[in-house]
């Protein structure tokens, strides 16, 4: 009996054939097939989405995403609203790190109409965007292995993100969501001995991570759970336009910072944080090297940062701000990958089209559909976390 | 990005060419041009990443603008690529072949615009709204507020005492 086990095999006969396309032909009738549905709620740090999962056994034959429990027409009622009304809505296009829709639509406002933004501003905006990053990877590195049954790291992480939080607090009078970043520069100062309670939480950050180790990334279960699962070929990162932790997870050097450098990026010194497996274990080290970056380009930030200086350029009423007709892109690196606007002016008061484009669009859709054939169910919801999920972007 | 522009404009009808400092260059195509000038991009010129199809409705001009950004990841550039088609029965070449992810992109403004991409995979299908039988909705010539009326109870009191409108009239009375 022992040794039947031990030469099991999967029956290939169970599967269905494949088509052209490689798309299994499911034949329900044959009851050969069951069909799941995982979400939409939460499965583990993302945000509501559905699954349809075609199953044989417990392995995926099809996989299909829906999405839409969260649209809200986010990009129709831009067009309805003047540049500066935007900013409360797109704020909640990712609710997570709203910050980098705050700087995207300002960048992107400032862009084609013509404005330059004092230096002090710049330094300040790189600092709002760094800890909304290290927010975000406190909450995702240890919150991912709760997918897999280890919730104790997630709870514990948000203790940690709740430090950053209470910075944030400070900084822009927000916890979440910060309106801080607007056209022109940003809205205030550092407070007088910010630098030295951020520098405190960054100690206890940089503690925590080395319990995050000890307990995820040295652990035999995590690691038996996630090595060789979900490998992405390296032929897939362009084919579908995979970008960050991904992609770099890949072997691919791709980080918006350092590839179209903004703001005084490129005065950081920092590197490509790169895996080669390309499975969920080393997107999963990707963005906990990433913590470290993170870390380390705070603290060269705040030694860089000018004391005073001017933070918000002159601009026009911005309720009466008629920005010439022109088109462009604004792109920056968000904790999951390249975050990128879209924007038209039509020379009227309002913006004639923004469109966002994130990493989940391709990440949730296509690739995820991809990758989840074949996969075991139970690692369903690993696969989905590791590649950073978040619909909001998608359905915006 | 010069040399390519040019070598572009011997090869193809691009017109309306807008250079810029702060973004991507954007050129104007014929929609029937596309194909031919996008794969010839792809595969001779390293522009191997669609970054994003999108679309902008000019319903003064009864047009609607798809824009296909691409990216060269080695030499860090950006191509936008804009085509006009007329606004009645919108229809425009599926660019699935090239980017197998492209079909997510044209899902969606078939939904929301109600462009069609034939034979591109699963365009038909509903990707945000369920059951949704009205005018796409991303269209402008969508009544929003129509819209809710007829379908939400509207609610009372609010025809009276806008704010937005009263400080409309007090602070900016010639607009």
């Amino acid at each position: 009996m022992s040794n039947n086990i031990l030469n099991w095999k999967n029956n290939r006969d169970m599967f269905p054939e494949a088509d052209e396309d490689g798309k299994p032909i499911v034949d329900l009738e044959s009851q050969k097939y069951v069909k799941v549905w995982q979400g939409p709620n939460h499965p583990g740090v993302t945000g509501n989405m559905s699954l349809e999962l075609t199953i044989s056994g417990d392995e995926v034959m099809e996989a299909k995403t829906h999405v839409g429990y969260l649209h809200r027409g986010f990009e129709k009622l831009f067009e309805r609203r003047r540049y500066i009304q935007c900013f409360p809505t797109c704020i909640r296009m990712c609710v997570p790190e709203p910050d980098i829709n705050e700087y995207n639509l300002a960048r992107g406002t400032e862009v084609l109409g013509g404005i330059e933004v004092p230096e002090m501003a710049n330094w300040i905006r790189m600092l709002v965007l760094e800890m909304a990053r290290l927010q975000v990877l406190l909450r995702m590195v240890p919150g991912q292995a709760g997918t897999m049954g280890l919730g104790l790291a997630g709870t514990w992480g948000l203790y940690y993100r709740e430090l950053i939080l209470d910075r944030f607090e400070e900084l822009t009078g927000g916890r979440i969501y910060h309106m801080f970043i607007l056209p022109g520069g940003v809205r205030g100062l550092l407070p007088d001995g910010f630098k030295d309670r951020l520098e405190e939480n960054l100690v206890k950050v940089e503690a925590f991570m080395k319990d995050v180790d000890r307990l995820i990334y040295t652990n035999a279960v995590f690691k038996k759970r996630t090595k060789g699962i979900g490998v992405i070929p390296a032929d897939w990162v362009d084919e579908y336009g995979i970008m960050g932790p991904v992609a770099r997870a890949a072997g691919f050097e791709r980080d918006v910072r350092k590839d179209y450098p903004y703001l005084y990026y490129d005065q950081l010194d920092f590197g490509y944080n790169i895996a080669h497996n390309s499975d969920v274990f080393d997107r999963f080290i990707v963005r906990r090297h990433d913590v470290d970056t993170t870390v380390d380009l705070i603290r060269q930030i705040l030694n860089k940062m000018p004391k005073k200086g001017d933070i918000k350029a002159e601009t026009p009423n911005v309720l009466h701000w008629k920005i010439p007709k022109g088109e462009t892109i604004i792109r920056c690196e968000s904790s999951r990958g390249e975050y990128l606007f879209y924007m038209v002016a039509d020379g009227s008061i309002y913006p004639r089209r923004i469109n966002l484009r994130g990493p989940s669009y391709t990440h949730a859709v296509a690739v995820l559909e991809k990758l989840l054939i074949n996969a075991n169910i139970s690692d369903v919801s690993a696969i989905m976390v590791s590649l950073a999920t978040c619909p909001p972007e998608i359905e915006r | 990005m010069n040399e390519l522009i040019n070598h572009l404009k011997e090869r193809f009808p691009i017109y309306d060419v807008v250079e810029s400092t702060t973004g991507p260059t954007f050129v104007s195509l014929d929609a029937a041009k596309l194909i031919p000038m996008i794969t010839s991009l792809k595969t001779n010129h390293g522009f191997k990443i669609l970054v994003i199809l999108s679309t902008v409705d000019w319903i003064e001009d009864g047009k609607f603008q798809l824009t296909y950004i691409i990216n060269n990841p080695d030499e860090k550039t950006d191509l936008g690529i804009r085509i006009f088609i007329d606004r009645e029965n919108a229809s425009m070449e599926s660019i699935h072949k090239l980017w197998v992810f492209a079909a997510t992109f044209q899902r969606e403004i078939k939904e929301m615009y109600g462009i069609d991409f034939p034979g591109s995979p699963g365009v038909d299908d509903q990707f945000l709204l369920e059951g949704w039988d009205e005018m796409p909705p991303m269209r402008r010539d969508f009544d929003t507020k129509k819209y809710s009326e007829d379908t939400f109870f509207p609610r009372p009191g609010r025809e009276t005492n806008d704010p937005a409108e009263y400080m409309k009239q007090k602070l900016y009375p010639d607009e």
